[in-house]
């Protein structure tokens, strides 16, 4: 298939400008005949519905939880970007442009990070226009602060929570669209298949996680902002329920699926503490700010601190390895997110781990002594309280023990310029497409791009499409045959689950998909144990198919059913991106090949044969993928090599 | 670890429920309580029993989802924590826990543990909000916002709508939820233009759902997992008192 990504003329700075000039619109008494549909309630969802809605377009919106607000845009901790330069550090629309495609490694798509940067002001003013509490000074203006990755000062906040703030801002723009009847509201129902007719996208089916009902909902459009995949990985920073069903039901139906193996691990994760762990939670990056970062020197001392024999305060100064300081000098404990985490996971596969043998120590004890335990607490009190409830250990006495973690997905549905996937009508915003951040994000880039997709760049984009479908009338989907026959599919599948009546419960088999996916699909990735895991994921497949059990009914709230419909797809996705990553022979952000790295250890790009997008087109579970690819070109950014030494 | 639980299970909306009692073993003091309900339902799907419906999601204390009421607590023992960050050290080995869902005539049990908080949507719905629709902002800092003001706003917007203020009330009012939301946008000089249509029309639906009144005796400021304060309800009563002065 050839790729077209659509990209407008003009130079970089004025593609977004001529796109807009010339794009076609719905003249505002038509749109109030469109039908649009919304799967998902965080900031890309949330975002887009209620800015369709205010244009005058009919909304249908979908989320699992009990309400939208509980997307797990809500958990976002640190901040979100923008070009504003409050700061007069030399910020500008070129640089924050700039440092995104440098730090996705030159694997993004140039005129869409642009866009992003463009847009990026646009989201700070809405959001205080919402009366989001962004952090101020004492003279009443916006404060900001560093994230990895950068030169200026550029981040915005809310204390911990700017994700929640951001979100529960969306969320209210929503409530507004909801209670004026331009936005109809399904809570606690999930997307089980898309609808296709005549090659277009014209609805979905869902299922009310209360009662089991299914459901056919036609629009003109479908939107997916369902979020990212982490949970492949069992565990992960993300929800309990983030998954990709929706996206890998489009997969299926023709959506090609770009970049898989991109994977971000982040470095500063509370460490597992057994088998019964269901989550992981992260510690913001910000604590590497202040945090030095060091595991024993000695492997006999790692091996006592391991046993309980020694505490990290007895072993003195000389006998510690601070091994990212040793080995990158110039950045130090500020390392981008994929080095850090090589970095970790590399000692404690020598034997140098503490913990359980998975951790290494982040230290406070030297910013406490040069800055008192006040400023410390100031900076960093609510994440060093949360650390002591689930740890119970009181970090301003003992090293934090971390570790990295699965925590956000680069890659995607292939999405273009308009953010339409290769299905026609089909558009993916946020963490469920692939478009901007290339193979590694950086840090407080997630939340500016759910907005900027939602509020800026699809509200717009999208009539380009509308716009040729006037002439297309509602469609009754109880009486449609693409919509009963879409229907019928997911009842069989449904059934099927349920009469497999095996011996394995659904958890049992998704946590050993998680350490396959660790073991073959993480941080360190060879040709060799990439082919094993795709065996072994194949394996685990007709496992699941054969021997899962699902108790209870399907016409009441059924935990189990809901969480083997995730799992089937994980399962499928899994392979996938083993397959991607087998493919992609380079390191790049966070797709690390053991085989292509310099002699220092460090990542090895091969620029002349994968500077480009792979994006993968569904044949079948368990058969070879087929590949397609966007070449990548650079004309604003000369491609160098990322140095932080 | 070994403990007995005490779980509320009811079939549906309509039927009515009962305790149920379960022995449950070896569980390490590090797990957090949903993981020891996760293994809980494991061990029930091995003996063929229906697993326990609950609520969650993030498991980090920030979506609001999880929602039980343990040992007589809302979120269980423990200052400003979520049921998803109470952690089993917390109890001891023998004890013997009871888990209900939230109890509230405004939130229907659904099953088991799992409540209906829909009427917080609705509540939200009727004004909880500023009226800007995308693309008419003016630039982020042309109004100064003095930073104690803005920093009280944050404490108000910090609440995640999990209802613990509600089923810990011994009249179920939603006062300290109302009052979260007005008091934080009635801070903003953005949220001002509306403040007065605001506190009247949430504080009309919550009646009009069926919450209690309050009756200040602080019991949802002890149990809210985000700490949020009565304060906001004194600010609540002054913008409604102000709503009924004002035509």
């Amino acid at each position: 298939m050839k790729l077209d990504g659509k990209i407008p003329a003009g130079t970089i700075a004025e593609k977004w400008s001529n796109y807009k000039a010339s794009q076609n619109l719905v003249n505002p008494a038509n749109k109030r005949k469109f039908d649009v549909i919304v799967v998902g309630t965080g900031l890309g969802g949330a975002s887009a519905a209620a800015s369709l809605a205010e244009l005058g377009f009919k909304v249908k919106i979908f989320c699992y939880q009990d309400t939208p607000r509980r997307a797990h845009s809500i958990a976002a901790q640190g901040g979100i970007n923008a070009a504003k330069n409050y700061q007069n550090d030399g910020d500008s629309i070129y640089r924050l442009f700039y440092d995104t495609v440098k730090g996705g490694d030159y694997r993004s798509r140039e005129a869409n990070v642009y866009r992003l940067a463009e847009v990026s002001n646009q989201i700070i003013d809405q959001c205080v226009a919402q009366g989001v509490p962004f952090a101020r000074d004492y003279g009443g203006y916006l404060a900001n602060r560093s994230f990895g990755g950068a030169l200026v000062s550029r981040t915005f906040y809310a204390r911990g929570q700017t994700g929640q703030q951001l979100l529960l801002g969306a969320y209210g723009a929503l409530n507004r669209q909801i209670a004026a009847g331009n936005v109809t509201l399904y809570t606690r129902t999930e997307m089980m298949d898309l609808v296709m007719v005549d090659g277009h996208a014209r609805g979905i089916v869902t299922r009310s996680l209360l009662d089991g009902k299914l459901d056919t909902h036609f629009g003109h459009a479908v939107v997916l902002a369902t979020g990212g995949y982490g949970n492949v990985y069992f565990l992960s920073t993300n929800a309990m329920g983030s998954n990709i069903s929706a996206a890998w039901r489009a997969h299926q139906k023709g959506a090609l699926f770009a970049n898989p193996a991109f994977v971000q691990i982040h470095p500063t994760c509370i460490p597992v503490h057994g088998t019964a762990q269901s989550k992981l939670t992260l510690m913001s990056e910000s604590l590497r700010n202040d945090g030095r970062i060091w595991v024993p020197k000695n492997k006999e001392d790692a091996e006592k601190i391991r046993a309980g024999k020694l505490k990290p305060v007895d072993i003195p100064e000389e006998n510690r390895d601070y091994y990212l300081e040793r080995r990158y000098p110039a950045f130090g404990n500020l390392v981008p997110r994929d080095v850090a985490s090589r970095a970790a996971k590399e000692r404690c596969d020598a034997g140098y781990g503490v913990g359980t043998g998975k951790a290494v120590y982040l230290d406070f004890q030297d910013a406490i002594k040069r800055l008192g335990k006040d400023v410390i607490e100031a900076r960093y009190g609510n994440l060093f309280q949360m650390y002591e409830k689930i740890v119970d250990h009181n970090p301003y006495e003992t090293p934090m023990m971390i570790y990295p973690a699965i925590h956000y997905t680069m890659g995607g549905l292939w999405v273009d310029y308009e953010l339409q996937t290769t299905i026609p009508g089909l558009f993916a915003i946020g963490e469920v497409n692939f478009s901007d951040h290339g193979a590694n994000r950086l840090g407080a880039s997630a939340l500016m791009q759910g907005l900027a997709d939602g509020y800026f760049v699809l509200p717009f984009t999208i009539q380009n499409y509308l716009a040729d479908q006037l002439s297309l009338k509602r469609m009754d989907p109880a009486e449609h045959p693409e919509f009963k026959t879409a229907l019928e599919q997911t009842r069989s599948r449904i059934d099927k689950l349920f009469k497999i009546k095996g011996t394995r419960s659904v958890d049992s088999i998704h946590k050993e998909l998680g350490h396959i996916m660790w073991d073959h699909v993480g941080m360190a990735r060879t040709k060799e144990n990439l082919e094993a895991g795709i065996e072994k994921i194949a394996k685990l497949r007709d496992e699941f198919w054969q021997n899962v059990h699902i108790p209870g009914r399907d016409d009441t709230i059924n935990l189990e059913l809901e969480k083997a419909n995730r799992l089937a797809d994980f399962l499928e996705l899994g392979e996938l991106m083993a397959r991607d990553a087998l493919h992609r022979e380079e390191s790049c952000g966070g797709h690390f090949r053991e085989e292509y790295k310099t002699e220092e250890g460090e990542a090895l790009r091969n620029d002349k044969d994968f500077m480009y997008v792979a994006a993968w087109g569904y044949k079948g579970a368990g058969k070879a993928p087929e590949l397609n690819k966007e070449p990548l070109s650079f004309e604003y950014i000369e491609v160098k090599t990322r140095n932080y030494k | 670890m070994d403990l007995t639980l005490k779980v509320w299970r009811q079939a549906d909306r309509k039927s009515k429920g009962n305790f149920e009692t379960y022995q449950i073993k070896d569980i390490s003091p590090d797990s957090s309580f949903l993981e020891m309900l996760d293994e809980l339902n494991e061990q029930l799907i091995r003996e063929g029993i229906e697993p326990v419906a609950f609520d969650h999601d993030c498991r980090e204390g920030i979506c609001g989802m999880c929602s039980l009421f343990i040992n007589g607590r809302a979120h269980g023992p423990g200052h400003e924590t979520t049921t998803c960050q109470l952690h089993m050290r917390k109890f001891k080995d023998g004890d013997t826990i009871v888990i209900e869902p939230w109890r509230a005539g405004a939130f229907p049990v659904i099953k088991d543990l799992v409540v209906d908080r829909g009427a917080f949507d609705k509540i939200l719905q009727a004004g909880g909000f500023i009226s800007v629709n995308t693309g008419n902002a003016q630039d982020a800092n042309a109004i100064p916002i003095k930073k104690f003001q803005s920093d009280e706003a944050m404490d108000a917007a910090a609440c995640i709508g999990c209802g613990a203020c509600v089923a810990t009330c011994k009249n179920s009012s939603a006062m300290l939820f109302v009052a979260s939301k007005v008091s934080h946008l009635a801070l903003l000089p953005q949220g001002k233009v509306e403040a007065v249509r605001r506190a009247k029309a949430m504080v009309a639906k919550m009646d009009e759902l069926g919450f209690g009144s309050c009756t200040n005796t602080g019991a949802c400021e002890v149990e809210c997992p985000k700490g949020i304060t009565l304060t906001h309800i004194a600010r609540l009563n002054r913008e409604f008192l102000s709503a009924n002065l004002k035509p």
